[in-house]
């Protein structure tokens, strides 16, 4: 047991944070540090000067784009871009739609859309949740009727990101309402263009638009633009939970926002907030850590990760909440100026973070089933 | 970077477990609870009493990575046996004894014919290590110690005792025949004494404050790993229970506000692991004395809180059963109780933590 990186490690890490940080525009970083809107174009922007260097999509297999790294490097390189403070890489099209194409899609579908992922040409979006299917997600109602070679897609999808800045939508559809409603669910890719799609936003309470309702009224989709088969839509969604759960940690970008919030809050000369900022310091190093060993049984086995790597996604949005909270009791309770203004809403749009992606709660069942056997 | 333990390092555990869990039941453990020289004997046998020493000595020259499974396969049996009190003084010896202390002390330890215990807490002081009253004053070739030590753990059943005392340099390490005294017993079980001074004849060791810190930062880190593997215990039993215990006809383990209490308690133990990793890592790797005590501090506050947290719960999901005497799980809340608040509880890692 040794938990320092092997110098091969560090030198890779130093290579990485230096490009990353001599190439993110200072614009951009300057945004993302002061918590400001970002537009499509400045997430685009930093997406393709990655897509460039050939750093966009490390898992991805070589000949798609992907840099071959081992899970210990990809995880350096996630890091490293939280750290640096770049606009967020969205995840719908580089580690979810994709993930799930290069398992389940033809080789017609890979050719069509991998390239435009990697180069930040489509941009991608998430037709997941419904109103009345939210934790729930297997009781989803939107419609997709087989006529010759199309479906007629009708129904609402709810809390879509970024569905106004999105070219093309992955949609959990409902083919069949048959006995055992998960083998009546299908994988569709909907371009987000074609008639019958109305986007209205939802405007959350920090005041941001960042999430939508997506109406589908009788949308035509080419049949050629169905994932795996019809009715296994399930599987493939199972397939990209198991996916996605490794990288919600988010620990780069937590350790550059707790050492804002430390030097944010340095003339704060009371001990019981420096207990909680420790306390939350140490959340941060045990998270980390914990990160580090379900890498290493994932390299030394060569198996996926298990069910309990929920947790980083639990204690990961914990402690991204609670740097949120720590930076709204540090600053002045009279400060009027932009700055301030922007992470007393960054306390309110966190409190998503424990609600999306499967809720924490939902996380606590996955533990409890899977790794327990409760 | 890996979170291995090496073939040897498992090996020696795997046979500690087996022989723990042959030898060392919770009811042979009530019976063995003043010391057992059959257990004592067999750690010996094994190699654990030589593994902390150097191979100058007879030892092995084990670090706490090399302790770290042995000491997470003591927190599950909840063993009572003087290990951590011995080797908190022969480490003092080995890095601050002389060249006459050292041959006549560490072999014995190594071969299990001699037992030690570190004297240096006194009502009052808390957890700070620097808060000595006892003296030594020197009288021809020795020193005479005058004070008192409080709930030194390992003292009945030691045969020779590290004791720290202030003399006009400050804080000096000097080592003295055992002290008659009644036995008393920790929370947990543990036998140990206060101690009582007068004018004991003792002989200087070359150390002082320094070797203290170095060596209760490193005992914290191995109190990490036995509270991690008391909180494994806890875990598992409590699982266990939910599993098998009926209430309204059926397993209160599907109740959903237990469910959700075990996995965080689950967390809480798989967090506390990483923390004594990175505690016992840091102590065999890091040069650096802050870089020391900013790990250890970092990582006995997240196994303090973990250890409150998860001991409470695992009585609570018990319910009246993890109130029993009878049941192992309430001696796992007494050793976590303890391990909690040993070298110091979360407050004083957190202002130590804080200050660095």
């Amino acid at each position: 047991m040794d938990l320092n990186y092997s110098p091969e490690e560090l030198a890779f890490r130093d290579e990485a944070r230096t490009w990353l940080a001599a190439n993110l525009p200072a614009d951009l970083k300057q945004k993302v540090e002061r918590y400001e809107h970002l537009s499509k174009e400045d997430l685009l922007r930093w997406h393709r000067i990655l897509a460039d260097k050939g750093w966009v999509a490390p898992a991805w297999p070589k000949e798609w784009g992907g840099t071959g790294w081992n899970v210990v490097q990809r995880y350096i390189f996630e890091e490293e871009l939280g750290y640096v403070g770049g606009p967020p890489l969205i995840p719908f099209g580089l580690t979810m739609c994709a993930p799930v194409l290069l398992q389940f899609g033809t080789d017609a579908q890979k050719k069509k859309f991998l390239p435009r992922i990697f180069q930040g040409k489509d941009f991608w979006c998430q037709g997941y949740s419904e109103p009345g299917s939210g934790s729930d997600l297997a009781s989803l109602k939107t419609k997709a009727v087989r006529k010759d070679n199309f479906y007629s897609v009708s129904g609402q999808k709810i809390w879509t990101t970024l569905a106004h800045y999105a070219d093309w939508i992955f949609c959990l559809v409902r083919t069949d309402s048959g006995e055992k409603r998960q083998e009546g669910i299908s994988f569709l890719l909907i371009d987000m263009k074609t008639p019958g799609i109305t986007i209205r936003p939802l405007i959350l309470m920090d005041g941001a638009h960042e999430v939508n309702e997506v109406f589908f009224d009788d949308v035509k989709v080419p049949a050629e633009n169905l994932v795996h088969q019809e009715g296994k839509g399930w599987t493939v969604a199972k397939y990209l939970l198991g996916y996605e759960r490794m990288n919600t940690g988010r620990i780069g970008a937590s350790k550059r926002e707790l050492e804002k919030v430390k030097e944010f809050a340095k003339d704060v000369a009371d001990p019981r907030f420096r207990d909680r900022l420790s306390r939350l310091e140490v959340e941060l190093m045990a998270l980390e850590i914990t990160n580090l060993r379900f890498l290493d049984r994932m390299r030394r086995t060569g198996q996926p990760p298990g069910a309990d790597v929920s947790m980083l996604k639990i204690k990961g949005t914990e402690i991204q909440q609670g740097l949120t909270e720590l930076a709204l009791d540090a600053m002045d309770p009279t400060a009027n100026d932009e700055f301030s203004v922007a992470l007393r809403k960054r306390y309110l749009s966190m409190r998503k973070t424990t609600i999306y992606a499967g809720s924490n709660e939902i996380q606590r069942n996955i533990i409890s089933k899977m790794t327990l056997g409760l | 970077m890996n979170f291995d333990y090496n073939e040897e390092q498992q090996l020696l555990a795997d046979s500690l477990r087996r022989y723990l869990q042959a030898q060392y039941s919770f009811e042979q453990r009530r019976k063995a609870l003043d010391g057992s020289p059959e257990v004592w004997a067999k750690f010996a046998e094994m190699g654990l009493l030589a593994l902390p020493l150097s191979p100058d000595y007879g030892g092995f020259g084990g670090g706490a990575v090399d302790l770290m499974a042995i000491m997470e396969a003591f927190g599950e049996a909840l063993v009572v046996e003087p290990y951590l009190a011995t080797l908190m003084a022969s480490r003092l010896v080995a890095r601050a004894g002389t060249a006459a202390q050292k041959p006549a002390l560490l072999p014995a330890v190594a071969e299990g014919r001699m037992k030690l215990a570190f004297a240096h807490t006194e009502g009052g002081a808390r957890y700070d290590l620097a808060a000595v009253r006892c003296t030594a004053k020197k009288a021809g070739g020795h020193w005479l110690i005058e004070g008192e030590k409080k709930a030194v753990q390992g003292a009945p059943v030691a045969d020779k005792l590290v004791v720290s005392a202030r003399t006009a340099e400050g804080v000096a390490l000097f080592l003295t025949d055992p002290v008659k005294a009644p036995t008393r017993r920790s929370l947990d079980g543990f036998p140990e004494a206060d101690l009582v001074f007068s004018g004991a004849k003792a002989e200087a060791l070359s150390g002082g404050l320094a070797e203290i810190e170095e060596t209760v930062d490193f005992a914290t880190a191995l109190i990490c790993a036995e509270a991690v593997g008391a909180m494994k215990f806890s875990c598992d039993a409590t699982l266990e229970y939910l599993k098998t215990r009926k209430q309204f006809g059926v397993p209160i383990g599907t109740f959903q506000a237990l469910q959700h209490r075990i996995v965080e308690m689950y967390i809480a133990h798989e967090q506390a692991k990483s923390m004594a990793c990175l505690a016992c890592s840091t102590m065999d790797f890091s040069e650096n004395s802050k870089d020391r005590a900013r790990a250890i501090s970092a990582a006995k506050i997240k196994i303090a809180d973990a250890a409150r947290h998860v001991s409470q719960e695992a009585v609570q999901l018990h319910g009246g059963m993890g109130m029993s005497e009878e049941m192992k799980v309430s001696h796992a809340f007494r050793r976590l109780t303890v391990l909690a608040r040993q070298f110091g509880d979360a407050d004083h890692h957190l202002a130590r933590f804080g200050a660095l």
